[in-house]
This record gives C-alpha cells, structure tokens and sequence, in this order.
C-alpha cells in the first residue's frame, strides 16, 4: 500500500482537533497497531457528469481517469461511496436520465462493486430524487461496515435543502437503536452545518440532524457539495467535505460569489480529486489521504 | 471566524458595487407609508440585484416570482423568504447601519441557481 501523511482527523479529549501525522501502512511497515477490523473506504464526489463549460474542459474523460486510479491502487478499498452531484443538472427529466444512465455505466469499471450512491441537488432537487431513486434506489439509507454503523442523509431532494420531518423522525428511530458509544459515520452531500449561507452551503434543518447526533459519542460526518477538503467541528462531531470530480470552488466566504476556480491548463485536474478514509480504533477515528485523479 | 469574515466584508465591499449590477436607490424618509420597491424573481437573478437603501428608513421591497418557488434568504437579517409564483411577497427593512446585506436564493432552481443573488446597499 502505499497510504502515507495522514491526517489524523480524530477529536481529542472533546477538542477539535486535527492532528497530522505520519501513519505508514499498517502491518506493512510495522509502524502502526494494524487491528482486524481497521478499514479503508474510498469517497468521490461532485462528479457533474454532463457538465459542460470552461471550468473543466476535459469533463468527459475526468471521471474515468478517476475510475481508472481507483482502479489502480496497490489495494482495493472495502467499498466505495459517491457523496452526491453524481450529474449536472438538466430541466430536461430525460436528459437527466441520460446522464444518471451514463454515470452508471462508466462507474460499473470500478473493480469495487460494493459501491454506495447518494444525491446531490444537482442530481435530485428538481424532481425530488424520482430519477435518481430509478438508478440508485432510495436517496436515504443505513448499512453497516465492521462494527461502524454508516448514515445516508437526504439533504438535497427537497430543493429547500431541509432533511424534514419524516426523515428526521427516521434518523432518531435509528440512533434509538444504538449504543451512546457506537461508531456512527454520517454520509450526506450539503454540511450539516452553517458552513456559509450566503453561498447557500448549508442545510436548513441540519441543525435538527446535528442535535440528535450529538448525544453520540463517535459521530464522524463526510459530504461534499462545496468542492474542496474542509474539517470543521461541531462540538465532538467532525465534519469533512470532499473535493470534486468536476472543477474546485473558492473557500468559503473568501470572495463575493462561489464561481468555479478557473481551470489551470499548466495543471490539469488542479484542486480536485478523492480521498481514502482509514477506519481505525474499531471506527472511532478516521484518517483522510488525498489523491489526484491522475497519478504521477 | 467565517461570520467575522463576512461581517467586515459586509462593511468593506460597499464601495465596491459591480457597475455591471443594476441599482434602485430608496429615496429620502417618508412621513407615512414607507416607499414599496419592486423587484422580481426569475430563474437566474433577481432584477433588480442591488438596491440602495437609506439607514434608518423603512422600505418595502414587493417581489414576484415568474417560474418558480425561488427563495430568499438575508443571512445577516436571519430572515428567509419563499417567493411563490403569483402572488406578490412583501419584505419590510429598516437598515439600522450603513453597510450591505446580502441576499441568496436557497431553493435550488436550475442550472444557474448558485449565480442567484444580490445585495442592499445601505447609505448614511
């Protein structure tokens, strides 16, 4: 393997804390506990198939190459998630199917077949996920991962960006069920939290989701939606978004509006990529490495 | 630290206003009824984008939708508005401080939606 810099994404003693670190492969560098039910999944996002505009001029090969270096590395994840904006949207109900068609198929090369969808707006907020749930089934879920229990959450199908009631009243009946101690990953496509509403990155009722998360103590949230790595805490709830498939956007706030970063023609793929999240400690802390679509 | 960002910005980029934006200027205190600004929704902006305000001085800013349930929200004002097809939305101000105020639309409408925003410009 070849997973090196890690960031250490844990919260120490209730402190927001991300500590960097070098964490060697473990077992095979003999440098870290390796434990049997350490893991490793690998999340992609933002990919805004049928895209078109000069922010990204190569989009219809950028997902492939993608697949291609999933694909290539020295060892396979236990399983992949896609954190939303699996398209760009379209008014067009059948444009969007075709693009949904497309994604799908150019994503059936992962090697991985144990692969977890979700939407994003761009996929879902126009027809309150009718066509996403043909392709991908329901927009929320939960599954189990060695001891971790996995939240899918649907912030998006309401173009509103509410998580509502009924889903609300879902995810307490779900947590009713676990033990204060249980790891619990939450995978959704907006923050949770008021990352910067005036860049409408946010989710109107997240605050709702986070309450009744927080009585958890292993709670770890990955999303996307803002195209860049961003590591923020909630009380002992870290949050972190993904970079995109697509082309990367502005940090938060830090100019007047979110337009794409413009594409780099020096360096192609500039700001995007994925990530490979290490469970450890029997899920209770995670550990990110970032990768380039393309690999030197 | 980010709503410490923005809050400066909010202050700084006032004398910054895009040429380009179109500008409604609110006129002096009225005795009475405060003066009614029109302004519509369509997908992808708000016309107008960027309205002068007067501090101290009420206002109504009358919008309607075109095509969709845009929606309105003024983070700094922690007001949030749905703006339905059909029918008119009224908003009251009265900006207490110079300054801008930045409104966004956050229902997602299209291709074209995170371009949806504008601002009030509030004058001494």
């Amino acid at each position: 393997m070849d997973r090196r810099h890690f960031l250490n994404l844990a919260a120490v003693g209730g402190g927001a804390v991300f500590a960097s670190g070098l964490a060697g492969c473990a077992g095979a560098q003999g440098t870290a506990k390796a434990d049997s039910n350490d893991f490793y999944f690998v999340q992609l996002s933002d990919v805004h198939w049928g895209y078109e505009g000069p922010a990204n001029p190569d989009a219809r090969v950028t997902l492939r190459k993608a697949v291609a270096t999933v694909n290539a590395l020295p060892t396979q994840p236990e399983f992949i998630v896609f954190t939303g904006d699996l398209t760009h949207t379209t008014d067009d109900p059948a444009e969007r199917r075709r693009r949904l068609a497309e994604f799908k198929r150019i994503v059936a090369d992962l090697e991985v077949k144990t692969v977890r969808f979700m939407p994003g707006e761009h996929d879902a907020s126009l027809d309150r996920g009718a066509a996403f749930q043909e392709f991908f089934g329901d927009t929320h879920y939960t599954f189990d991962h060695k001891g971790v229990h996995f939240i899918v959450l649907d912030n998006v199908s309401d173009p509103g960006a509410r998580i509502g009631e009924e889903q609300l009243a879902w995810l307490q009946a779900d947590l009713d069920k676990l033990e204060k101690k249980a790891p619990i990953v939450v995978l959704t496509h907006r923050p949770l939290f008021d990352l910067a509403p005036k860049w409408d990155w946010a989710t109107r009722d997240g605050a709702q989701a986070v309450a009744l998360l927080m009585p958890h103590e292993n709670v770890t949230v990955f999303y996307g939606h803002i195209h860049q790595e961003h590591h923020q805490m909630t009380g002992h709830i870290a949050h972190h978004s993904a970079k995109s498939l697509i082309f990367a956007l502005p940090a938060p706030g830090s100019q007047p509006n979110r337009t794409p970063l413009p594409w780099d023609a020096g360096a192609p793929y500039k700001g995007l990529g994925f990530r490979e999240i290490e469970a450890e400690d029997a899920g209770r802390t995670f550990s990110v490495t970032e990768l380039p679509v393309v690999r030197a | 630290m980010i709503d410490g960002l923005l809050s400066r910005r909010v202050v700084l980029r006032a004398a910054l206003a895009g040429a380009a934006a179109a500008v409604v200027r609110a006129g002096s205190a009225q005795p009475g009824e405060p003066r009614v600004i029109e302004m519509v929704a369509r997908r992808f902006v708000y016309e107008p984008n960027e309205i002068e305000l007067k501090a101290g001085v009420r206002v109504i800013i009358a919008i309607k939708s075109l095509d969709f349930v845009h929606g309105m929200n003024i983070p700094d004002l922690h007001q949030r508005l749905d703006l339905v097809p059909g029918k008119i939305t009224r908003l009251e101000l009265q900006p207490q401080a110079p300054g801008e105020i930045e409104f966004v639309c956050d229902n997602f409408c299209g291709d074209g939606h995170e371009t949806m925003h504008g601002r009030f410009v509030v004058r001494a």
